[in-house]
């Protein structure tokens, strides 16, 4: 037990020390380089904090827009991961699924997400939905991609072995194949989670519309230019998305840790 | 006498250009164990996807008298998210054995391999050896009466191959499977068969044949027989001619 948290403590000293060495930075920056009627374009880190967690305006703001901004990137990774999921599991059973599929997967990857953000909102409105289509969009290659890389990964001998007893396709998926993909699947829903929170900021910036989420308050902390308050909710966006990327690689090592090389810790 | 259990009339084999096995002609008696050594790249296992089916010969016949064939791969081929006990259990599961079937044989093929205290352990916590021995009970469980092996223990370091030999030769002795073992160790071939083929290079075609005529259990300090050194070195003699 005393050993576990002495590891913790050594694993957690180093990212703390880069944290007092930026906030440092931040302050030499705030006091030192900028002259007093500049200050605003970087206030100090304590009212930064000030701003944005102490005053409860402000605070009620960011966690209702954290809550939304939450909800819509996590229905939205669903969505993609269900859809990916399956994407990848057609792919991998025939050469021409994979070869009809692959260019669409792309797509999504490189298509300017911007540029596509209106027009989902002409189609969809701009609530709720239409925020949801963008995060399913901009999170769902790195599940197809790397599902599909699991999927592809067993070796010809492990098929081989079933292919000996006669298994059927359902077996060979069941038994081997999605198996096997799961240590890569996780993988790629660590990168997408991430994705995820991206979108749904995105979306809700773009939208400005419906129930604000975190976009729409950096949004208008941007145009109001509060940039306390701006940076405060920028840093829980940032929070947000360590602790989903966290998430996922706390449950992949718990799911696949204790047989996968790749996740054992 | 019986048929033999598995016989290869003037097979040959090629992918695309290139001719793998060429006119091979051999057969394998009941109980009896087969060594086939050849330097790598030599078509060996092909002979042995060939036996089994995996693939199809270009021209010649095979025969094969029995439906219960056995194959261990180069590599262990386990799965790593299931233990030993459900790795070993995987291939009766294929099979649709019975679940009380299934338990009470793999008990007892855990104990035949010495894995029954590493039933829960997942394959990454296994030795090189291990695994391989799980690859086998794995196969065993099925009582195969024709067992096909792969080279199973060449990425072994040579001790832990020495006494998997002993083991599959003891194993061998209790229940007297129809062997083929491919193998480019001419000791491991020697030690284990009681008859060896040897193949030349490519395109694989059979060079030499040898009689082994050690009776079994054999124990493991034959090899420092004179008979058994006469033998390698003719076999290896055969083998690195023009090849």
């Amino acid at each position: 037990m005393e050993k576990m948290y002495i590891t913790y403590l050594k694993n957690s000293i180093p990212p703390l020390l880069v944290l007092i060495f930026v906030v440092c930075i931040h302050y030499t920056i705030t006091y030192v380089v900028l002259e007093p009627t500049r200050r605003f374009l970087l206030p100090p880190p304590h009212s930064i904090i000030y701003e944005g967690f102490f005053v409860p305006k402000h605070r009620d703001e960011i966690i209702r827009g954290l809550l939304i901004t939450t909800k819509v990137s996590l229905i939205g990774l669903s969505i993609a991961y269900i859809i990916g999921f399956i994407t990848a599991l057609l792919m991998s059973q025939a050469k021409w699924i994979e070869r009809s599929l692959y260019p669409w997967a792309v797509f999504t990857q490189t298509v300017p997400i911007l540029a596509l953000v209106p027009i989902i909102g002409f189609w969809f409105g701009f609530d709720i939905l239409a925020r949801i289509i963008v995060v399913v969009i901009i999170s769902i290659f790195p599940i197809i991609i790397n599902t599909l890389t699991g999927l592809r990964g067993a070796s010809s001998n492990l098929h081989d072995l079933l292919t000996l007893h006669n298994a059927t396709r359902w077996t060979r998926a069941t038994k081997l194949m999605i198996p096997y993909s799961l240590p890569d699947m996780f993988t790629g829903l660590r990168t997408s989670a991430g994705l995820a929170i991206i979108g749904s900021i995105v979306g809700d910036f773009f939208f400005g519309r419906g129930s604000p989420g975190l976009g729409m308050l950096l949004k208008a902390y941007g145009q109001r230019l509060r940039t306390e308050e701006l940076l405060s909710a920028t840093l829980v966006s940032c929070l947000l998305g360590i602790t989903v990327f966290w998430c996922f690689s706390y449950m992949g090592r718990k799911l696949v840790g204790h047989w996968s090389e790749s996740w054992s810790s | 006498m019986a048929d033999p259990v598995l016989t290869f009339s003037n097979v040959s084999k090629s992918f695309k250009e290139i001719r793998a096995l060429e006119e091979v002609n051999f057969s394998i008696n009941q109980g009896e164990f087969l060594a086939l050594i050849g330097p790598s790249g030599c078509g060996k296992s092909t002979v042995l996807r060939l036996a089994s089916g995996l693939d199809k010969q270009t021209t010649g016949e095979i025969d094969i008298l029995t439906k219960k064939v056995g194959y261990v791969f180069q590599d262990p081929t386990l799965f790593p998210w299931r233990t030993v006990r459900k790795n070993v259990e995987l291939l009766a599961e294929l099979e649709n054995y019975d679940k009380e079937t299934i338990y009470k044989k793999t008990e007892e093929i855990l104990s035949l391999v010495g894995l029954t205290e590493f039933e829960n352990h997942y394959p990454i916590a296994l030795s090189g050896g291990m695994k391989m021995r799980a690859s086998l009970a794995r196969s065993l469980l099925l009582d195969p009466e024709l067992f096909l092996f792969d080279e199973p223990f060449g990425a072994l370091d040579l001790i832990t191959r020495g006494r998997l030999n002993l083991e599959l030769m003891q194993l061998y002795v209790k229940k007297k499977f129809t062997s083929m073992f491919v193998t480019h160790s001419v000791e491991e071939g020697i030690f284990l068969s009681s008859r060896v083929i040897v193949f030349s290079g490519r395109p694989g075609k059979i060079k030499g044949e040898f009689k082994i005529p050690f009776e079994y259990p054999r124990d493991p300090k034959i090899k420092f027989s004179s008979a058994f050194g006469k033998l390698s070195l003719e076999i290896s003699k055969v083998l690195e001619e023009n090849s």
